[in-house]
């Protein structure tokens, strides 16, 4: 019965909003509009063709290395710039500036610099989604608990072992803030920068469809970002749990108490 | 966001540290200032000394003269105007119909429960997903970068609310009720109050993305703005340029961010995790 109520609450919104749109639909021939049914045919005869592997899994994998590497870079840097007081004075002015323009205006830039490419793709998401991975961890850092941090040092733990056991574990929450903001931002980034200069890839193909009036298509085509954007997410939030457990499990002790 | 960290305890050292960071405050600045100066020349140098065109990459003293020059140009006002138009705007239907929504589904646990897959499922899809609706709809018209702005916008804030809605003291909102508060009164005096720093919160991150996607929908879609100058210059060969525009959209964020954080200073005066930083 329990699982059948909670069944209920999570089919039941969606299912309703699906019957309105379907009932809205019926009858009438909206050209902007399609019917849920020509959706779901045209879903499948565009993305489950060679399309999938011509225009979807280049765009997901630049996607995926343009993030990782920002994550990477980001925490590695992070580490370094917020464990030296001097060089975080020093750029932390210059990075928030960074951090404030706004990504997408990178990418007449990078056309400019390294011509469309795929690694200017790259490029692109690595530029954007940087910022918020590398002042999360450099603020992160610096919010290390000093007894803590004193306690390393009394018992002689420097170097890598100090950073993998004390700095990592107490950024972690901040730098997961930042990965998400990253991984949202890398999404808005492979888009755009296959919308501005591209002949292939996934945010190519939906201005393609929408220039030449293929209008349930472009919306077969939004669907998949979506579907993209909520898988994104899921995988995030399995890799917080994880990564996290400890930290949200301090919370609930904290709260309790 | 998580932005408190899991490390509170040790006062008396943090104490210690916040003296000598007072003391130490105009080194602090003057070495911002440095890292800025020399960013400024590695950036007129790498073209200088020809590590890359200067076709391509003009250095930075170039740029910084268009930008001033900018600075004097109606145009130039015109289409920051536009920009923050559409961001104003976004904003402020963004806010308006996250906080009616959030506080009505906040309110209701049948209603919490059963809109959570929903919102779950529509959230992270990403806005620029609607270009070629907005296109198809409005064209290069002004909507077009609203309705971009208002659904990155929307999520941000709504969630936000809810988690402040969520996070009312039962102790507060039950004694409220005992002194025979009525329904709206509650809302008013305790759900209110306690939603109120993540709202702030939501708003700020909210104007971030905002401007984001204000600017992406000027770029891609070519509604006037600075986003549209900025490819219009790229196209037109105007490199300085457009490298100056690029720096006026980033002074924008700078302001934005500045703006926004005093609003929420001022707004949350009262609460505690404002107050605490001015008495330590």
């Amino acid at each position: 019965m329990k699982t059948l109520k909670n069944l209920g609450y999570l089919l039941g919104l969606p299912m309703l909003l699906i019957l309105i749109w379907w009932a809205a639909t019926l009858g009438t021939v909206n050209f902007f509009v399609p019917t849920p049914a020509s959706l779901v045919k045209t879903f499948g005869e565009v993305w489950f063709s060679e399309r999938f592997f011509t225009d979807v899994l280049p765009s997901v994998g630049r996607l995926v290395a343009g993030v990782s590497a920002a994550i990477v870079i980001g925490v590695v840097g992070g580490v370094l710039i917020g464990s030296v007081r001097w060089l975080r004075s020093l750029l932390e002015p210059t990075l928030e500036f960074f951090r404030a323009i706004p990504p997408p205006v990178l990418v007449p830039v990078l056309i400019l610099l390294m011509g469309i490419t795929d690694t200017m793709k790259v490029a692109v998401i690595i530029s954007g989604c940087v910022w918020p991975v590398l002042l999360n961890t450099i603020e992160g850092v610096r919010a290390v608990d000093p007894v803590l941090s004193d306690s390393t040092h009394t018992y002689g733990i420097d170097g890598w072992a100090r950073v993998r056991y004390l700095v990592l574990p107490s950024a972690s929450p901040q730098i997961m803030a930042g990965v998400r903001q990253s991984m949202s931002l890398g999404l808005i980034l492979m888009v755009i920068s296959e919308m501005f200069a591209s002949s292939s890839g996934l945010g190519f193909t939906i201005v393609q469809f929408q220039r030449s009036f293929s209008i349930p298509e472009m919306w077969s085509g939004i669907v998949v970002l979506g579907l993209l954007g909520v898988g994104m997410s899921f995988i995030f939030q399995w890799a917080e749990r994880n990564i996290l457990r400890w930290y949200h499990g301090q919370k609930e002790v904290e709260n309790a108490a | 966001m998580s932005s408190r960290t899991p490390a509170s305890g040790g006062a008396a050292p943090s104490v210690e540290r916040h003296r000598r960071q007072a003391r130490k405050i105009p080194t602090k600045q003057l070495l911002g200032l440095a890292g800025i100066l020399g960013f400024l020349l590695t950036w007129e140098l790498i073209p200088r000394l020809g590590i890359i065109n200067a076709n391509y990459l003009p250095p930075a003293s170039e740029v910084i003269a268009a930008l001033v020059v900018d600075f004097g140009l109606t145009a130039f006002w015109v289409s920051v105007g536009e920009t923050m138009k559409a961001w104003f705007l976004g904003l402020l239907m963004a806010v308006a119909a996250a906080v009616l929504l959030g506080f009505i589904i906040g309110s209701s646990n049948f209603l919490r429960k059963a809109t959570n897959s929903t919102i779950e499922f529509l959230r992270p899809i990403p806005s620029v997903a609607l270009i070629p609706l907005a296109v198809l709809l409005f064209g290069v018209k002004i909507e077009s970068s609203l309705l971009l702005v208002v659904y990155a916008a929307f999520w941000q804030v709504l969630i936000q609310v809810l988690y402040g809605v969520a996070d009312v003291d039962m102790v507060a909102n039950n004694t409220a009720k005992t002194y025979g508060l009525g329904r709206m009164a509650r809302i008013r005096y305790v759900v209110f109050p306690t939603a109120l720093p993540y709202l702030m919160t939501g708003v700020r991150l909210a104007g971030a993305v905002a401007l984001v996607l204000a600017i992406t929908a000027e770029l891609v879609i070519g509604s006037p703005g600075l986003g549209r100058e900025i490819a219009l210059a790229q196209s037109g060969g105007a490199i300085s340029g457009m490298y100056a525009l690029v720096l006026a959209t980033g002074l924008i964020g700078v302001l934005i961010n500045l703006v926004m954080r005093l609003i929420e200073k001022k707004t949350l005066a009262w609460h505690s995790s404002v107050r605490s930083e001015v008495v330590v």
